[in-house]
């Protein structure tokens, strides 16, 4: 089977999901892709190719001369100022980015956005959103974005939206991997077109602050050890990600780093509505509680459990180490 | 007179583009643009203050924890709070972690492939360069990525994850550190300490920390051969392509100072011209003349504001010109390291100022400088003790965060208004070395550099590109 043509590209964006990848715990992750049988035609980043080398590779694809089987986006697509797209014009081209990458991806045969802002518009949108941007196939959640809704690749698929900011690279991987492999469908894509492997997982599984979170035993500042939800901004109960399984940098993740999950494969996290890291609440009750339990059972259940909260796990809870560790009981009969 | 437009410059955090106007072989006069314009600083007005922390770390993947680290420093100044000793170590360790992995992925990943190009083939040097760093095949980016993902493992640790952390507190940090962590951070640390002296250096970096000059540092390179390791084999083609005669700019030097210590900072801010003097903060100010921006008089970043102006006649680049008192200044590793006075560092501008090879060679001086601080950072953690302390938000105030990230000075200014971010302005470094021309036709430091290069066919071909990397720039930092 020929290697599948790889070309990624960077619109407007940070370029963090490059950094991301770039910290894969897959020993090698350059290595591998080739090893599945991925051509990186181009990466910013990576390749040795420059200037009128990468115009000669990006125009033979775009003509059909090359055959580009994916097309890596990352970075949303800016619009502006008034539909022009000169607020990024790809250098050496004259050519505003929001052109090629409507040239490259109607000859790709898949498309892959890579990180929030080429799925949704994501970070890069917020406030006024300044440069009119917007994702692939998405301007927030509405579903248009530079490619419109009814927009499918060669395999009858959607882009492919690998959100998160940044994308967690086993995410870029696996996917990646997955279409090298023949084995990615349409039925591998959530509602918004994410990969199902870690967008049908919630980012409070595997929560090390999960006994916080039974007994609502809330950190009040930051440091605290308690759960992040009832004050400090979580919203790991409704973020469809496997953060806390799927660890960052080894051990990592937003709330083991102490600071609430933002949210943010979802399109429009950049305008929560409210201060990131406060927990808007009605009358003392946080909104958007998990979004599949019935209100009133939550908040019975919370003032529930409050009341039964452990010494322990209260004090802890607004520590920054454990100030009363678990009782000891004899394990044996003996 | 030929005139030559460079892009996609790849191999650079971010989009670049660079025209040169070449004559007999070499650069005449050069202009630098930077052609992604996102509007992070309209963004971040009417926002609640503390949001910047989620704001600006999204500006660049690469320099994210600077950019959080400046944030947080503006915010602490304008809430009035100073994080407890355990936050401040906490945010050293952070912010060397994320410079030391940029300088990797700069020597590994962006500048030395192009020496491992076809136009070096005649090079005695060149087979083995050529399979220990051509790009995407060559066996030092394998190493220099895996040492890079582990080392990183300490911000799994430190900051949940890298990039866009939210630990860096105006407090201190989010994330306290637990006794069997600091053990943890210390065995990461001497991983890659090894990876450093064994690869990297192939000597202890101690001994890297003590070259006191060139004489000393031809003496380390004449004492073991191109293959010991990947510094000596960067200098032996330093040595053959005589580096230090390229991309020289204005040896003018500013450095923020770096890794606070107490009062005083581990590596000290200032302005080095031949003299240091001490860095005047009120003297900045950004000169909008050659940008796509509302025309305006120059300002000093407290003052300034953004507004797009896509056809202003004679503009070409969407990058402000930051100015100190008027003059063009360079910034990065090289800078820090002779503004606090480390004597190779000082020994190699006196010699032939800031160039390609002094550039570099600053970076590994800083690898070998700063992982003994972290291991003593690390040491000095207090389990126990706090890591944060809180502050109200403001709702009339202002701030400015002034660090070093890996390429340079960064500076965010804040202006909180009725509770809310009335003004932002950042200076990122390389909108320091990148800057389009000012009100006065000066250049800036990159388009001071690339003049006189050699520009053509062959070789030739390849000093601009070294040029420009050099300085390790950061386009999406560079506008925001």
């Amino acid at each position: 089977m020929r290697p599948l043509n790889v070309v990624w590209v960077q619109s407007g964006g940070c370029g963090g999901c490059t950094m991301s990848l770039l910290s894969s715990p897959v020993r090698d992750p350059l290595g591998t892709l080739a090893d599945v049988g991925l051509n990186l035609l181009w990466h910013p980043s990576l390749s040795e190719a420059t200037g009128a080398e990468v115009l000669a590779i990006l125009n033979a694809c775009a003509s059909g001369e090359t055959p580009l089987d994916v097309l890596c986006v990352e970075g949303a697509v800016l619009r502006g100022p008034n539909g022009t797209g000169r607020f990024h014009v790809l250098s050496g081209t004259g050519q505003p980015m929001m052109q090629w990458v409507r040239r490259l991806a109607q000859r790709a045969s898949r498309v892959v956005a890579v990180g929030t802002c080429a799925a949704y518009g994501g970070m890069t949108s917020a406030g006024a959103n300044p440069a009119d941007a917007c994702g692939l196939q998405y301007d927030g959640d509405t579903p248009g974005g530079l490619l419109g809704a009814s927009w499918r690749d060669h395999f009858g698929l959607p882009v492919i939206n690998v959100a998160g900011c940044p994308t967690h690279p086993a995410w870029v991987m696996d996917t990646l991997v997955a279409m090298a492999l023949g084995t990615f469908g349409v039925a591998d894509l959530d509602a918004l077109g994410r990969p199902r492997s870690y967008a049908d997982q919630l980012v409070h599984h595997g929560c090390p602050r999960n006994e916080f979170y039974e007994f609502k035993a809330s950190a009040e500042r930051p440091s605290h050890l308690g759960c992040l939800m009832e004050n400090m901004g979580c919203k790991a109960t409704q973020a469809h990600a496997d953060c806390n399984t799927r660890l960052w940098n080894g051990s990592g993740s937003c709330l083991r780093g102490g600071y609430a999950c933002i949210n943010c494969t979802a399109p429009g996290f950049e305008e929560p509505g409210h201060a990131f890291a406060l927990t808007p609440k009605i009358a003392g009750i946080p909104i958007g509680l998990p979004t599949d339990m019935p209100k009133a059972w939550f908040v019975a259940l919370a003032a529930l459990s409050k009341s039964a909260t452990p010494r322990r796990v209260r004090e802890n809870a607004t520590a920054d180490h454990t100030v009363v560790p678990p009782p000891i009981r004899p394990a044996g009969r003996r | 007179m030929t005139r030559i437009v460079v892009g996609p410059f790849n191999r650079v955090e971010g989009d670049l583009e660079v025209t040169l106007e070449v004559e007999e072989g070499a650069v005449r006069s050069a202009q630098v643009n930077s052609p992604l314009f996102r509007g992070f600083e309209q963004i971040l007005g009417g926002k609640a203050p503390l949001d910047a922390l989620v704001l600006v770390p999204r500006i660049c993947g690469i320099c994210s924890v600077a950019q959080s680290a400046a944030a947080a420093q503006a915010l602490a100044h304008a809430m009035r709070v100073d994080p407890p000793e355990n936050g401040r170590l906490a945010a050293n360790l952070t912010l060397a972690a994320e410079n030391l992995a940029d300088h990797l992925t700069h020597f590994y990943l962006f500048f030395m492939p192009d020496f491992a190009r076809r136009q070096y083939a005649k090079r005695r040097w060149f087979p083995l360069v050529e399979r220990r760093f051509q790009a995407m095949r060559g066996t030092a980016s394998t190493d220099a990525l895996g040492a890079r993902a582990h080392f990183l493992e300490l911000m799994g640790i430190l900051a949940g994850k890298w990039p866009h952390t939210l630990a860096v507190q105006p407090g201190g940090s989010s994330r306290p550190v637990q006794p069997a962590e600091k053990v943890q951070l210390f065995v990461l640390l001497r991983a890659f300490r090894n990876f450093l002296e064994r690869v990297v250096f192939g000597d202890e970096l101690e001994r890297i920390a003590a070259i006191d000059g060139q004489a000393a540092l031809d003496a380390w390179r004449e004492e073991r051969p191109a293959q010991a390791s990947d510094f000596r084999l960067f200098l032996e083609i330093a040595a053959d392509l005589d580096l230090s005669r390229l991309g020289r700019a204005t040896d003018v030097f500013l450095s923020y100072g770096a890794y606070r210590q107490g009062a005083a900072a581990c590596f000290a801010p200032g302005v080095f011209d031949g003299a240091l003097h001490e860095l005047e903060e009120p003297a900045i100010s950004e000169d909008v003349s050659h940008a796509w921006l509302a025309a305006d008089a120059p300002r000093h970043p407290a003052e300034g504001t953004t507004r797009p102006a896509p056809d202003k006649p004679g503009a070409y680049s969407w990058c402000k010109a930051p100015r100190l008192a008027g003059r063009v200044v360079e910034v990065g590793a090289l800078a820090r390291q002779v503004v606090n006075g480390h004597p190779l560092a000082r020994d190699l501008v006196f010699r032939a100022g800031g160039n390609v090879f002094s550039r570099v060679a600053a970076r590994f001086l800083e690898l070998a400088l700063v992982v003994p601080e972290m291991e003593r950072w690390v040491m000095s953690l207090e389990p126990g003790a706090p890591f944060c302390v809180s502050g109200e938000e403001p709702d009339e105030a202002s701030g400015a965060g002034m660090v070093e990230a890996a390429r340079g000075s960064l500076g965010h200014w804040l202006v909180v208004r009725r509770g809310r971010i009335h003004g932002y302005q950042i200076i990122a470094p390389t909108t320091w070395n990148f800057s389009p021309r000012d009100a006065d036709g000066r250049p800036g430091a990159l388009e001071q550099a690339l003049v006189g290069t050699p520009a053509g066919e062959g070789e030739a071909e390849l000093a601009v590109q070294h040029v420009v990397r050099s300085f390790d720039p950061c386009m999406v930092c560079t506008v925001h």
